[in-house]
């Protein structure tokens, strides 16, 4: 019998789902491999035949997309039921991922600056004498884990399709790795960089510039330029796709394995190379990076120590 | 906030210059709020944001970073290095709603007991005043099984 395998999504842009679709012709052999029991994306399936299912009975759900309202958090919670293994499947479910840094606010104030002074749209309307209700926020993003737990983790915004290759050969097969682990490569970007040879020993940044304001030179060690690449602090396994395409790391692959804080470390990856000593110089450099939360905690502010704006 | 308020300071000093003045504190019997932790760290360098923010997530109202004076660092540039990691943190905090004060880089070498007594003394005053920390505790941490 063929394992069955379920696809959801929660807060999430649809760019991991795409990403399964551009497995291309590979798709059609996961598809033989296994069998779709569960993809609303997709195909026409509803939360009740999930519900209808018996429990365990999903071999593996691949779950994208943050956790923001009570209806995703009540789908993470079906789903983990019906499943064997859950997989964090990209940055979001791994780490709470871009919708994450609605977390520098909070949900009440969100309302209010998308609605204004229309309001917050009611939770119930009547449509042909039936009731809809729209699912309320929870108070903050939370990454998968932060709801259920979780088996595996798959990074990246969105993970390549050799990363989603590779662990459909890993997850089907014999030799599963142990749980918790993170299917990609456990080093950093750098090492797999095309211009890692271009990076001097002594790193020194005397200015950073911003992506816009100026040329990034295509062989040359981007952070050495100036521009805030976080390859020195995130995993490796993307490839160095935007590195190819001239474009500096913003760290979708998050932390190595023994990490705990992903942006943390890379603000002190980024901090110790700043080359200045006195305490004023050290400041302007550091004025130069213009956001630091929005820089290194792009990918991964609920998975982060603070996890959220701390409230008034 | 509670009238009995009492801030959980954790410190983070070096090996070669802030722990031992707070050993010379104590040694010299200079009397000072109990309300640090202190931690030894070889060097100033050696404190990774991770670190600053992990005590922040488990409860601390404010944290102490202590290391040697500019160039006399032990490792010639750790204290450099925590310099600008500190800088940077701040920045981040500060969008995250942390009151700057409840973050000190101090310079304190072995020499300065009663430095070290006056900078606690006085963070103590200060975190009394700002209250107790609005970062919400971490739930324990999740690790992976054993393999």
């Amino acid at each position: 019998m063929r394992p069955k395998v379920a696809f959801y999504w929660c807060a999430a842009c649809g760019g991991c789902e795409e990403c399964i679709v551009d497995l291309g012709d590979d798709l059609l052999r996961v598809i033989e491999a296994v069998e779709i029991a569960f993809w609303p994306v997709a195909l026409d399936y509803k939360e009740k035949d999930l519900q209808a299912m018996p429990d365990a009975s999903l071999d593996i759900a691949f779950v994208n997309g943050a956790v923001r309202n009570v209806e995703q958090k009540d789908m993470a919670e079906l789903l983990r039921a019906k499943a064997k293994t859950i997989v964090a499947f990209g940055a979001c479910a791994q780490l709470g991922g871009i919708p994450g840094l609605a977390n520098l606010s909070d949900s009440r104030a969100i309302l209010d600056t998308a609605y204004g002074e229309n309001g917050a749209p009611r939770e119930e309307y009547g449509v042909d004498g039936e009731t809809l209700s729209l699912p309320g926020l929870l108070d903050a993003v939370l990454p998968l884990d932060g709801v259920i737990p979780v088996d595996y983790y798959l990074p990246g915004c969105p993970p390549t399709p050799n990363i989603v290759r590779a662990a459909f050969e890993t997850l089907l097969g014999p030799d599963r790795p142990p749980k918790g682990a993170v299917l990609a490569p456990d080093h950093a970007l750098c090492e797999q960089c095309p211009r890692r040879g271009t990076r001097s020993e002594t790193l020194a940044i005397h200015e950073f510039r911003r992506v816009q304001a100026c040329v990034i030179q295509p062989d040359t060690c981007i952070l050495e330029q100036g521009v805030l690449c976080l390859g020195p602090s995130t995993r490796a396994g993307c490839e160095a796709r935007c590195i190819a395409a001239n474009m500096p790391c913003t760290g979708c692959f998050g932390p190595t394995g023994r990490v705990r804080d992903f942006g943390a470390k890379a603000l002190s990856a980024v901090a110790s190379v700043i080359d200045a000593r006195e305490d004023q110089d050290v400041a302007s450099v550091v004025d130069g990076i213009a956001d630091p939360a929005g820089t290194f905690f792009r990918y991964s502010l609920p998975s982060s120590f603070l996890e959220r704006k701390c409230g008034k | 906030m509670p009238e009995d308020f009492e801030p959980r300071i954790v410190g983070f000093l070096c090996n070669w210059c802030t722990y031992l003045s707070a050993d010379l504190a104590g040694t010299s019997r200079l009397k000072y709020a109990p309300n640090g932790r202190a931690i030894r760290v070889m060097c100033s360098g050696r404190v990774d944001p991770q670190f600053v923010l992990d005590a922040f997530a488990n409860g601390a109202d404010g944290v102490l970073i202590g290391g040697c004076h500019p160039g006399d660092c032990h490792y010639q540039e750790g204290n450099y290095k925590a310099l600008r990691r500190f800088k940077l943190l701040q920045r981040f905090l500060q969008q995250m709603g942390v009151e700057p004060e409840r973050v000190r880089l101090e310079w304190i070498s072995a020499a300065e007991g009663d430095r070290l007594k006056d900078v606690v003394n006085d963070m103590v005053r200060t975190l009394k005043i700002l209250g107790p920390s609005r970062i919400q505790r971490k739930k324990p941490i999740k690790l992976p099984e054993a393999s």
